[in-house]
């Protein structure tokens, strides 16, 4: 039975949120929610590259041959990070050298490449583009939720958007923030707790 | 920096998995069980030390010389591509016992982003040649004995009694958070 376009893009916000329900491409998800405006910003760019190379492997999926199927995606994804990286670079350099190492990353996160081997080679363009931009979305507020999550606990604040901010000590002057979450083993701790969670929200 | 410094920098203070985070995907898939986890580690050491002095050479002799820097991911990535493809076909003709050994794990490689990471390290570190040759063995090795440690702490887990929205993954990522932990103590050291 075919799905229609609006569950196509649905499904990746619930049923098959990237980093819980599919648990591929752990590496960004780690790397960079040190905080939530880091976090949603990695999710943008993965999701402007795979929307983007969900449509065009969707449109040349006739053409490439099923043999060097794999080689083609991953030279169509690796053009669009490299847009993506040129994008950053020119329009949002501090969150360039924020995520770093990670942009040119995206070229190997599993997500990606599995979309397009699984999803976008077999699938029309609409549903395609609906699927790429829903797992996209459900990827970028699982890294949103995990970088406010790391950064409450461990800074007391949240930073919205620049200078906007929340304060927790100055709600909770007693609160001491757990300096170790946003450092490299409270990623681990936080993503696993988190799981956890979703595991048990979705039994 | 002397190399010794950048070895123990490499393997301890800025260990690739539990410090950068870099190729998770094999460091949960493959530590179930230490044989897969001692595979995966040699077949990564292996690629790696090709890889990481591969792609400097191009990098520094075709990308810069011929000012084509901006397609150092596609470049790299192509590189590694078929790298471990050339790998594969090499070792099963020469060295059938190796390749029996790696097995799997070896095409898997190509979207270990441990590799391509420690690629891109190499550069935006600035390293030389040898820098780079001896940074990426112990990138590798430093893979290799996170991997190693988590699959035995995770062997003992399965007799545990794990709560059932813990189970699996979830004791995993909690698990490595602590040896992340103790990792954590070598920072600062170099």
């Amino acid at each position: 039975m075919a799905k229609s376009i609006v569950q196509e893009f649905t499904k990746g916000l619930w049923e098959e949120l990237p980093p819980f329900r599919l648990v591929l491409g752990l590496c960004p998800v780690l790397g960079v929610t040190t905080s939530m405006e880091n976090g949603l910003g990695m999710g943008v760019a993965t999701t402007f590259v795979l929307a983007c190379s969900n449509i065009l492997v969707s449109l040349l999926r006739n053409i490439i041959p099923p043999k060097v199927r794999i080689a083609c995606f991953i030279i169509i994804i690796a053009s669009f990070v490299i847009v993506v990286e040129h994008l950053l670079q020119a329009y949002a350099y501090p969150l360039f050298l924020k995520l770093g190492v990670f942009i040119p990353l995206i070229v190997v996160n599993c997500i990606v490449l599995g979309r397009a081997e699984a999803f976008a080679s077999k699938n029309g363009i609409a549903s395609s583009t609906a699927d790429g931009m829903g797992i996209g979305i459900g990827f970028t507020l699982s890294l949103g939720a995990l970088g406010a999550f790391r950064e409450i606990l461990g800074k007391g604040s949240l930073t919205i958007w620049g200078d906007l901010g929340y304060n927790l000590t100055s709600v909770f002057p007693s609160f001491q923030p757990f300096e170790f979450m946003v450092q490299a083993p409270g990623a681990f701790i936080g993503l696993g707790l988190m799981l956890c969670a979703i595991n048990a929200i979705g039994d | 920096m002397g190399y010794f410094e950048l070895i123990i920098a490499c393997i301890f203070v800025n260990n690739i998995l539990l410090a950068q985070f870099l190729g998770n995907c094999p460091f949960l898939g493959t530590s179930k069980k230490m044989e897969t986890a001692v595979g995966m580690s040699m077949a990564v050491i292996f690629v790696l030390v090709l890889a990481g002095t591969i792609t400097w050479l191009i990098f520094t002799y075709v990308l810069v010389e011929f000012n084509l820097v901006y397609l150092r991911t596609i470049a790299f990535i192509v590189v590694i591509a078929s790298l471990v493809q050339f790998v594969e076909m090499f070792l099963k003709k020469s060295i059938p016992a190796l390749y029996a050994g790696l097995g799997i794990f070896l095409p898997l490689i190509t979207t270990n982003c441990a590799v391509m990471g420690v690629c891109i390290l190499n550069i935006d570190k600035e390293f030389t040649f040898m820098q780079s040759l001896v940074a990426s063995f112990a990138y590798a090795v430093g893979f290799g004995l996170a991997l190693i440690l988590f699959a035995g702490v995770r062997e003992r887990i399965l007799l545990a009694r794990v709560p059932k929205p813990l189970q699996d993954t979830s004791i995993g990522l909690v698990t490595a958070g602590m040896i992340a932990l103790a990792f954590y103590a070598f920072k600062g050291m170099v």
